[in-house]
């Protein structure tokens, strides 16, 4: 699947977008930040307040309990600042 | 419902919704515009999720078609870099009668602001690379309130 990082979280993680595979028991947007922290410190820095990060799913809000089998496209963002 | 990088023109699409039509009685236009913070702010940079974007704009429109009774709405963001005194955003509902317009411009900013995927960036006039401007808990609160209203 592919991860995409918008805003600060793009800054932090050091790049716009990859292609990740975590392994199946990684179910959830939750679960997949645990596992994107653990592979380094430019993903820590990002995630280092997980509660704060923002998930969309093929382009859609979900909940860090949204789990993420068959998804295209994870993407993980600050809040939201239109407007 | 468009995202551009370019300004818009706020008095041409509210005139394309009420052109050939007799039934308008209210046409509600919100433009929102880049402030330069007492003059520290050089530009806003914003940043957005390309397709994901316009198709949250395009929900968040379609609930207010659905939750009041508009004969029409236009709503465009704009992305890139924005200086103060710059056009950000436009909303314009058109109905009957005032309540709905009015209602269902607030609701569309209050929505826009917290579920379309933007994120703006400052630019300092003094040359310092500014801050993400950071989300706040009135916006949130703001969004929350059209939840108990209904």
């Amino acid at each position: 699947m592919k991860a995409v990082y918008f805003a600060w979280v793009r800054e932090r993680v050091g790049a716009t977008d990859e292609e990740i595979a975590p392994p199946a028991e990684v179910r959830n947007v939750g679960e997949l930040i645990a596992w994107l922290v653990a592979r380094g410190e430019n993903y820590a820095y990002a995630f280092e307040n997980a509660k704060a990060i923002r998930a969309a799913i093929d382009r859609k809000h979900v909940k860090h309990d949204a789990p993420i089998a068959g998804a295209r496209e994870i993407a993980f963002f600050p809040p939201m600042t239109g407007g | 419902m468009r995202v551009q990088a370019a300004p818009f023109d706020a008095a041409a699409e509210a005139a394309a919704l009420t052109a050939g039509r007799t039934d308008v009685g209210a046409v509600v236009t919100f433009v929102g515009l880049c402030r330069d913070e007492g003059g520290t702010l050089a530009a806003l940079e914003l940043e957005h999720y390309p397709g994901m974007a316009e198709e949250e704009i395009s929900r968040v429109m379609a609930q207010a078609l659905e939750r009041w009774p508009l004969t029409g709405a236009t709503a465009i963001h704009r992305h890139g870099k924005i200086a103060p005194g710059e056009p950000i955003v436009l909303v314009v509902t058109v109905s009957a009668h005032r309540a709905a317009a009015f209602a269902a411009a607030e609701f569309l900013m209050d929505y826009l602001k917290t579920r379309a995927p933007f994120w703006k960036k400052e630019h300092r006039r003094d040359g310092t690379s500014g801050d993400w401007v950071a989300a706040k808990a009135e916006d949130d609160a703001a969004a929350g309130r059209w939840d108990r209203a209904t």
